[in-house]
């Protein structure tokens, strides 16, 4: 019953907050959410630690940018797009970085997602330092005007709650089992029949792929593809709002992610500060709530329950 | 003047030069990460902003106590290195016990955190470093010119280098270092104090990356971003060499640094990224990386 009526008010606090918060902003942190959640899905529940997830949402969204500007297509079609190049580019570091486990699988996706930076910097369609600018919104299935703010926060809306699902059946599926089973203890997983490497790579071309979604409605909404979206301050940046909302819960990165964009947004005008803030937090969450504020408020509530059981 | 493959000697060896200026940080920078990671198992995302602190603390030496190049060459590290012994014994030896990815977490905050306190006091600008009077001016080798003060990085370099390398392979210090890599408990079974040997792996490790900062800061202009720069391109040279061997790094610091040297003559626009494509290659043929073991 409460959660029936705790998912009810969600909902209708997501349908409002539009008419309350700058949609912008609103929108910015969707994005990232989805963002976190989709990098979550490899971190909380394979234990991977990729530290080159903003290659995937820059590939998508460069591509995102460049097919709605220059060739024209329709929104959701751009969206695709974008999604399918970075589930691709997925698909390539994936296939790389599985062959080593832990501090060398992020030193892995660090350096092949530095390659595309350098890409990004150099190619042509890019648009170099200045990245692509003034890309047209578009109509949503043509007939959904997307200038409007209203109508592309719900849009925003739709694609968020849409990927948050995916990832929730993924790892409630029988194939998130397997893939939680490979976090705790992977040559068992292997001695138990599961060939681990495919089960990783599927969970890391998905979590490519949605990381792409993120970053290609990112594009949409500012219109705005650019080299910070490929840069590895980006790649920190998602580990930043997963460690702090708590990894491996389904909750935990859309809070941290609201948080981080929050204080970018607060601090915007602080310059350098942002960055020794974000490093500060890193530190703090590392040496003293390593299950970040999702993960320690359902161990408190965890703990209140037995403490209730033992006594009544 | 004779010509080779289409290309004047002048510019051939000149970029050769400069890539093993490269090669020579990177090897002194992914030694210091290969015996942190040996001994630790963490790895240290602060190489990079302790290596720009180096060439800060020169700086500001020079600057504010007018202590000049020769020694900054000696105390920098120190300084360095005494900063790194104090992360290690405040925040990173509470983490020994947990995923080696927290530690890999921890110093990825404490390098933004460093890098953004430079960067809020100095801008991103860059401060120029002068170049020692003993090392101004150049040789003229025939087929090019050789400013005196690279020459000296490279060779400070290999010296320092390879000073490390006997340091662990062929001293009793070394021997115990080496033991504890691989079996700490039974070392400090033996009676040796392993913490405070941790302890001070981490603050020479560290204090490498700071001489590197030392010996670049005449090269580039003293730059906060300077760091982080150039840690992802030596996590990629640790990859390829992978962190068993210390010859291993050296070698392959070197060599990738010369390989990066000769790109930017044949094919510039590839100059950036030839390493981390090299490091794909090696991913698909050699897993383990070209000197490293299985782990």
């Amino acid at each position: 019953m409460i959660r029936i009526l705790g998912l009810v008010v969600l909902v209708a606090a997501a349908l409002a907050a539009p008419y309350f918060f700058y949609p912008i902003f609103l929108m910015k942190a969707l994005c990232f959410a989805l963002f976190a959640c989709a990098f979550n899905l490899l971190l909380g529940y394979v234990g991977l630690l990729s530290f080159g997830h903003a290659a995937f949402l820059g590939t998508a969204a460069y591509i995102t940018g460049h097919s709605m500007k220059v060739l024209g297509l329709p929104p959701e079609l751009g969206i695709l797009a974008g999604t399918a190049a970075a589930a691709l580019v997925g698909l390539v570091f994936g296939w790389l970085a599985i062959r080593r486990q832990g501090i060398y699988f992020a030193m892995i996706t660090l350096a092949l997602s530095q390659m595309i930076f350098f890409y990004a910097l150099q190619a042509p369609f890019t648009g170099g330092e200045d990245g692509i600018q003034a890309i047209p919104r578009g109509h949503l299935l043509g007939f959904i005007d997307l200038t409007s703010e209203i109508a592309l926060y719900h849009f925003v809306l739709a694609i968020f709650v849409f990927g948050w699902l995916v990832i929730y059946r993924t790892i409630h599926s029988p194939f998130g089992q397997v893939l939680k089973a490979i976090r705790e203890n992977e040559p068992r997983a292997i001695s138990l029949g599961y060939r681990t490497d495919h089960y990783k790579l599927m969970a890391f071309v998905l979590s490519a792929a949605l990381s792409g979604m993120a970053g290609s409605t990112k594009t949409l909404v500012f219109q705005l593809a650019s080299l910070t979206d490929v840069h590895w301050h980006m790649s920190g940046e998602v580990v930043l709002m997963t460690l702090l909302g708590g990894m491996g819960t389904v909750f935990g990165p859309v809070v941290g992610a609201f948080l981080v964009v929050s204080i970018q947004n607060y601090l915007a005008q602080m310059g350098s500060w942002v960055t020794i803030i974000q490093g500060g937090i890193f530190v703090v969450c590392v040496l003293l709530f390593r299950r970040g504020i999702v993960g320690e408020v359902l161990a408190l509530i965890r703990k209140l329950r037995e403490r209730q059981a033992r006594t009544g | 003047m004779f010509e080779l493959l289409g290309i004047p000697p002048q510019v051939l060896f000149g970029q050769l030069l400069l890539g093993l200026i490269n090669g020579a940080f990177y090897a002194t920078l992914s030694l210091g990460l290969a015996l942190i990671f040996g001994l630790l198992n963490i790895i240290n995302f602060a190489h990079g902003a302790l290596y720009m602190m180096g060439a800060f603390v020169a700086w500001l030496l020079l600057n504010m106590l007018g202590i000049g190049y020769w020694p900054s060459l000696f105390l920098a590290p120190v300084l360095v290195g005494l900063f790194g012994i104090l992360l290690e014994k405040t925040m990173l030896s509470r983490l020994y016990k947990l995923d080696h990815l927290y530690g890999l977490l921890l110093t990825f905050g404490l390098a933004l955190m460093i890098e953004g306190l430079f960067r809020q006091m100095y801008g991103v600008s860059g401060l120029p470093y002068p170049i020692p009077d003993a090392l101004k001016g150049g040789q003229n080798l025939g087929f090019m010119f050789l400013p005196n003060y690279r020459g000296w990085v490279v060779v400070a370099s290999l010296l320092i280098c390879f000073a490390t390398w006997f340091l662990i392979e062929r001293t009793k210090l070394g021997s115990y270092l080496r033991a504890a890599t691989e079996n700490p408990a039974l070392v400090q079974a033996f009676g040796i104090n392993v913490p405070r040997m941790i302890t001070l792996t981490y603050g020479f490790g560290v204090a490498l990356a700071g001489f590197a900062g030392v010996l670049a800061a005449p090269i580039y202009s003293v730059n906060p971003l300077m760091g982080s720069n150039l840690i992802v391109v030596v996590f990629a040279v640790v990859v390829i060499g992978g962190m068993g061997s210390i010859m291993g790094a050296i070698l392959t610091g070197f060599g990738l640094g010369m390989v990066e040297g000769l790109t930017k003559v044949f094919y510039p626009e590839a100059s950036n990224t030839v390493i981390f494509i090299i490091m794909a290659i090696v991913l698909v043929l050699k897993p383990a990386g070209l000197f490293g073991r299985a782990r």
